[in-house]
């Protein structure tokens, strides 16, 4: 059983088609990328997974459990996905020991110590522990990233989703951002993720998904989609991005 | 001018007996006081929950809030007092009742406390609105990503920042609603400017009667100010510039 599955999803907004029948899956602790130009449809796409957009036509089913189900219990199913954002989400109000403990407690239950050790646990891994008692007003764009990747984390979550987690930082943070990413994927997390890094894709990536105008015009392996996409429209993408 | 400024007044017995003027003006405060901080506690109790159905997602609660914000911040501040003193009683027999029955005082305080509290709450609630829409779409969806409903959402995540925004209007409402308490002396709640007014007409010293009520509300007015400012230097968050944050 995949673990995130796509049966023809077509989404609308009023008039406008954003999702064309998207068909696809994810299978446990695969990798798979996202691409596609801007306004293909990709941020959408993986929103959709845990529905924090909702569509109109197909069914999406997430470890079995159907997304578009009136009866999901969707904060539920939204606890087992973990969702890294391009602007980071974090909470500024809170530190950031608080912002990994605050869903651990009021939607998993845990007691707070339970809780604070597994945040300093996740904090250690992405290298955060000494800024736990920070603000995130205080911190850069790629600290900030990977305090929102370990508040993900915190949920033990089934699978985690990335949003062009890269896209708001300066270059210089990009990588301290991914070298987490790719820790995880070797670790054999299940991660769907929308980005431009292909250096992000050709590591660790085991499927890569090419959307455009809406629709996924590529579904391919690594291999397949870096050595001969099959469509125009994936090969000019790629001339595009990969010229410099 | 020629006026003969006459201090002493305050410290003439009143005709009830018993008081000087000065402590009839203390209690006058005492209850704008009053009214101003149950009135208060009204509007932000209310303000924060309509403000907050106004920026539901489901239209019902939103329509709601809608109508409650145009209700009472389209009708005047003073024809709102007269409604909940002569009227509302009269469509509500237990009440009117209860008003015939006791000490006119209660239902003057009732009255002005229900009609300044929501009268404000629909002034609060429009900023509550506006600090959460203030606040970038990405904070609501990060909560509901990690599971959170849309009460704790709201409870943990927007209420707390939205807030600190709205500090500096929150700060201008509060000192409005204190001295709209004011408008109680039109349905003979002894407030402070009733007493100014009753000092004055007593023994003709309006000028020290009403610089004395001036000068009261100048220091309740700023006092509520250097509170609020304090407020907010105790909740600033460490790392923002301006509370907020929304702008990248």
């Amino acid at each position: 059983m995949p673990m995130i599955e796509f049966k023809s999803v077509n989404k609308w907004y009023g008039g406008f088609q954003v999702l064309r029948d998207c068909t696809t899956k994810v299978e446990k602790g695969e990798v798979v990328v996202v691409c596609g130009p801007s306004g293909s449809g990709k941020s959408t796409l993986i929103k959709c997974v845990n529905a924090l957009e909702p569509f109109q036509q197909g069914e999406i089913i997430v470890n079995g459990q159907s997304v578009g189900d009136k009866t999901t219990n969707l904060p539920r199913l939204r606890s087992q996905i973990g969702m890294v954002f391009q602007h980071f989400e974090l909470f500024p109000h809170m530190t950031v020991l608080e912002n990994l403990n605050l869903a651990q407690v009021k939607v998993l239950g845990r007691g707070a110590d339970e809780a604070a050790e597994k945040s300093q646990m996740l904090l250690k891994r992405v290298g955060m522990l000494d800024h736990a008692p920070k603000f995130p007003g205080q911190l850069s764009g790629g600290q900030q990233q990977r305090v929102a990747i370990a508040r993900g984390l915190a949920m033990d979550p089934i699978a985690m989703l990335f949003d062009e987690p890269t896209s708001a930082l300066d270059p210089e943070m990009i990588n301290e951002v991914l070298d987490v990413m790719v820790e995880l994927a070797h670790e054999g997390m299940t991660m769907m993720c929308v980005t431009h890094e292909m250096g992000f894709a050709r590591k660790v990536a085991h499927r890569v998904i090419f959307m455009d105008r809406g629709e996924i015009v590529e579904d391919a392996t690594k291999d397949e989609f870096f050595g001969t996409p099959r469509s125009e429209r994936a090969q000019l993408f790629l001339s595009k991005i990969l010229q410099h | 001018m020629n006026y003969n400024w006459n201090w002493g007044v305050f410290f003439q017995e009143t005709p009830e007996g018993g008081t000087l003027y000065w402590e009839m003006l203390v209690s006058g405060l005492g209850w704008t006081l009053a009214v101003s901080v149950v009135a208060w506690l009204i509007a932000m109790i209310v303000g924060a929950v309509i403000g907050t159905l106004r920026t539901l997602d489901s239209k019902a609660p939103a329509l709601f809030g809608h109508a409650w914000v145009e209700l009472f911040r389209n009708i005047p501040l003073l024809v709102q007092m007269f409604l909940w003193y002569f009227v509302i009683p009269e469509f509500v027999p237990p009440l009117k009742r209860w008003m015939v029955n006791t000490d006119p005082v209660y239902a003057q305080f009732l009255a002005a406390v229900l009609c300044l509290g929501l009268f404000t709450s629909a002034r609060i609630a429009e900023q509550v609105r506006a600090g959460i829409q203030s606040l970038p779409r990405g904070q609501r969806l990060a909560g509901s990503a990690l599971g959170l409903t849309t009460w704790q959402t709201y409870r943990y995540v927007l209420l707390p920042m939205a807030f600190r925004i709205i500090i500096p209007p929150l700060t201008s409402e509060t000192m409005n609603l204190i001295k709209n308490s004011s408008i109680a002396l039109t349905i003979g709640l002894a407030e402070l400017t009733f007493r100014a007014r009753e000092l004055g007409e007593y023994t003709f010293s309006f000028f020290e009667a009403f610089t004395a009520a001036t000068m009261v509300y100048v220091i309740i007015s700023m006092s509520a100010n250097r509170v609020m400012a304090w407020v907010e230097r105790r909740v600033a968050v460490p790392g923002l510039i301006a509370a907020g944050g929304g702008g990248h």
